[in-house]
């Protein structure tokens, strides 16, 4: 990308725009001068108790009151019931791994990072947990045994991951 | 109101890596052998709509675009997302237009220019189709990500192997070398794929669908319309099912199905008249979603092709070559032929067109005994699921 952005600059001055010639087609290219860096601003206000449950290592799910309905990823509103009156409730953080993966290519934004393994475990409690799985994918056995505990990021913040029990 | 929908008129660009054209002539590389063989001008077109899930191509406004570079203008139109299976929610939109008496003649346009970006913005971007804050925020999962947690599923529920994910692979290779217009056109064998490096294991980069430019065009007419402009060439829409997911895999029962195909496919197959047990009995032929190899095999299954766990049975039996008992992907699939993200599900529909009224290139030509051919579109991690029953006559033969 430097080597093209030199060669942009080199053309603005040379040609007057900011063009290049891609080397395998020879076709003519125009480099947008426009950048554009996307970062979203997500509410969670409602589902504050469930960052306040993982900064004391809990894993926090709602519950309908009416019609005791679980849910994780933790939902303000029941659509059984068309209810939104929720307790929360802790989570039993043992499970068994139903299925992973490694994630070798990377998106950039998750470049500082190996390669990581990326497990889905069904918790004792029922529902299903997507993490990154902090233990050897090789070892892993159908049947696997899991927990999910909180650490800390690279990038300084907590999240929850899940490994071997 | 029309009982029935035609599809009169197809176009294709080739796909691959497009740095010769740009959004608009792409589009009309396949716009205009639609118009050819429907022997159409713009100014036939009641309704237009494009597919385009966009993000890492500059132009948003499609619809406006080709308006202005097609001669479209000031005629209706719409642009549709639905991830990978926009072209197939696009063909609906059409569908529904002519069945409910809103438009006679439509054009369905399929775009996607995704090499305008780099490829890692490409990586992230189709990483971001899965649930963003919940599975893409925190743990990056990537597009073979999602789809190599089903594989790990099924190999570890079935016993298949990655072998068998590779002659996958192997065979949308072997025909898509025989498609002109596919990005991939060599063949490859086992070791090829075995040999290429992981990129979210189970799948290696030979097990993945490419980063693709193309575009895919279809226009759709009423019975009247035919009959009146008095069209030979044409095949019929017999049944559409669409189903939706979960935005979290997590939310989901099982990983070695996708539950929006099944519903799809229960639909279609009731709409269309087919035994849902026995759909093979009815079909020439197939094109499902291959975004990777496993998916494939699991669509046999959601489909009905065969037996649940038994989808890798029949790849290994080599029945889903043509002489099989059902040849799937034999255009190349996303696989060899390429996938831009909005033109799949209109390529799948060209191809039903060519493979129905036997204009497919040598090598590749399916028998067609029973006039009737499918489509499996799926969109996101299973999100949304499309399954289409093409045929050459109004109804199918019992």
């Amino acid at each position: 990308m430097d080597k093209m952005k030199e060669q942009v600059m080199k053309n603005m001055e040379e040609l007057g725009f900011p063009v290049i010639v891609d080397e395998k087609s020879g076709a003519m290219q125009w480099v947008d001068m426009r950048e554009l860096r996307l970062r979203y601003i997500i509410s969670i206000e409602n589902i504050k108790p469930f960052y306040e449950g993982l900064k004391e290592g809990k894993l926090m799910g709602t519950k309908c009151k009416k019609c005791g309905r679980v849910f994780f990823p933790p939902q303000k509103d029941c659509p059984s019931c068309l209810d939104s009156d929720m307790d929360w409730v802790e989570l039993k953080k043992e499970g068994t791994l139903e299925t992973m993966t490694v994630v070798f290519v990377r998106p950039p934004s998750f470049g500082q990072y190996d390669p990581y393994p990326v497990a889905i475990a069904k918790l004792d409690d029922g529902p299903r947990i997507l993490a990154w799985y902090n233990g050897d994918p090789q070892q892993v056995k159908p049947g696997q045994r899991v927990k999910v505990q909180v650490s800390r990021r690279r990038e300084g913040y907590l999240m929850y991951e899940l490994a071997p029990l | 109101m029309s009982e029935n929908v035609a599809i009169i008129g197809t176009g294709h660009s080739r796909f691959g890596t497009r740095r010769d054209v740009n959004i608009a002539e792409l589009c009309w590389e396949s716009m205009k052998p639609a118009f050819e063989t429907a022997n159409l001008e713009p100014k036939d077109i009641e309704f237009f709509v494009v597919s385009n899930a966009g993000m890492w191509s500059s132009e948003a406004a499609v619809p406006a675009l080709m308006a202005e570079y097609a001669d479209l203008a000031p005629k209706g139109s719409m642009r549709v997302e639905a991830a990978c299976a926009s072209g197939s929610a696009a063909i609906r939109v059409g569908y529904t237009a002519i069945k409910s008496g809103m438009a006679d003649i439509a054009l369905v346009i399929g775009i996607e220019k995704m090499q305008e970006s780099p490829n890692p913005n490409v990586i992230e971007l189709i990483g971001r189709f899965g649930s963003y804050f919940w599975e893409f925020e925190n743990f990056g999962l990537t597009f073979p990500a999602y789809y190599a947690l089903h594989g790990t599923a099924y190999m570890m529920k079935y016993g298949a192997t990655e072998e068998d994910f590779a002659r996958v692979a192997v065979k949308n290779h072997y025909y898509g070398a025989k498609n002109p217009y596919a990005q991939f056109q060599k063949e490859i064998d086992i070791e090829t794929v075995m040999k290429s490096p992981y990129i979210a294991w189970p799948f290696k980069l030979f097990d993945c669908s490419p980063i693709t430019d193309g575009s895919a065009c279809v226009i759709l007419a009423s019975e009247e319309k035919v009959k009146e402009l008095g069209i030979d060439e044409k095949i019929w829409i017999l049944g559409q099912g669409v189903g939706t997911g979960t935005a979290n895999l997590s939310r989901r029962e099982e990983f070695t199905s996708l539950a929006s195909a099944r519903y799809a496919a229960e639909q279609a197959y009731k709409m269309a008249g087919i035994d849902m047990d026995d759909p093979i009995k009815y079909l020439d032929g197939a094109n499902v979603h291959d975004c990777f190899t496993a998916p494939e095999i699991i669509a046999y299954e959601d489909l009905r092709f065969c037996k649940r766990g038994e989808g890798y049975k029949l790849i290994r039996e080599e029945q889903t070559y043509i002489g099989g008992k059902i040849p799937v992907n034999i255009d190349g699939g996303l696989k060899s032929k390429g996938h831009p993200i909005g033109a799949t599900g209109v390529s799948q529909a060209v191809e039903a067109y060519k493979q129905l009224l036997r204009k497919a290139e040598p090598g590749r030509q399916a028998d067609i005994n029973k006039g009737v051919w499918l489509a499996h579109n799926v969109g996101g991690t299973g999100h949304y699921t499309y399954v289409t029953i093409y045929g050459l006559e109004k109804e199918v033969k019992g």
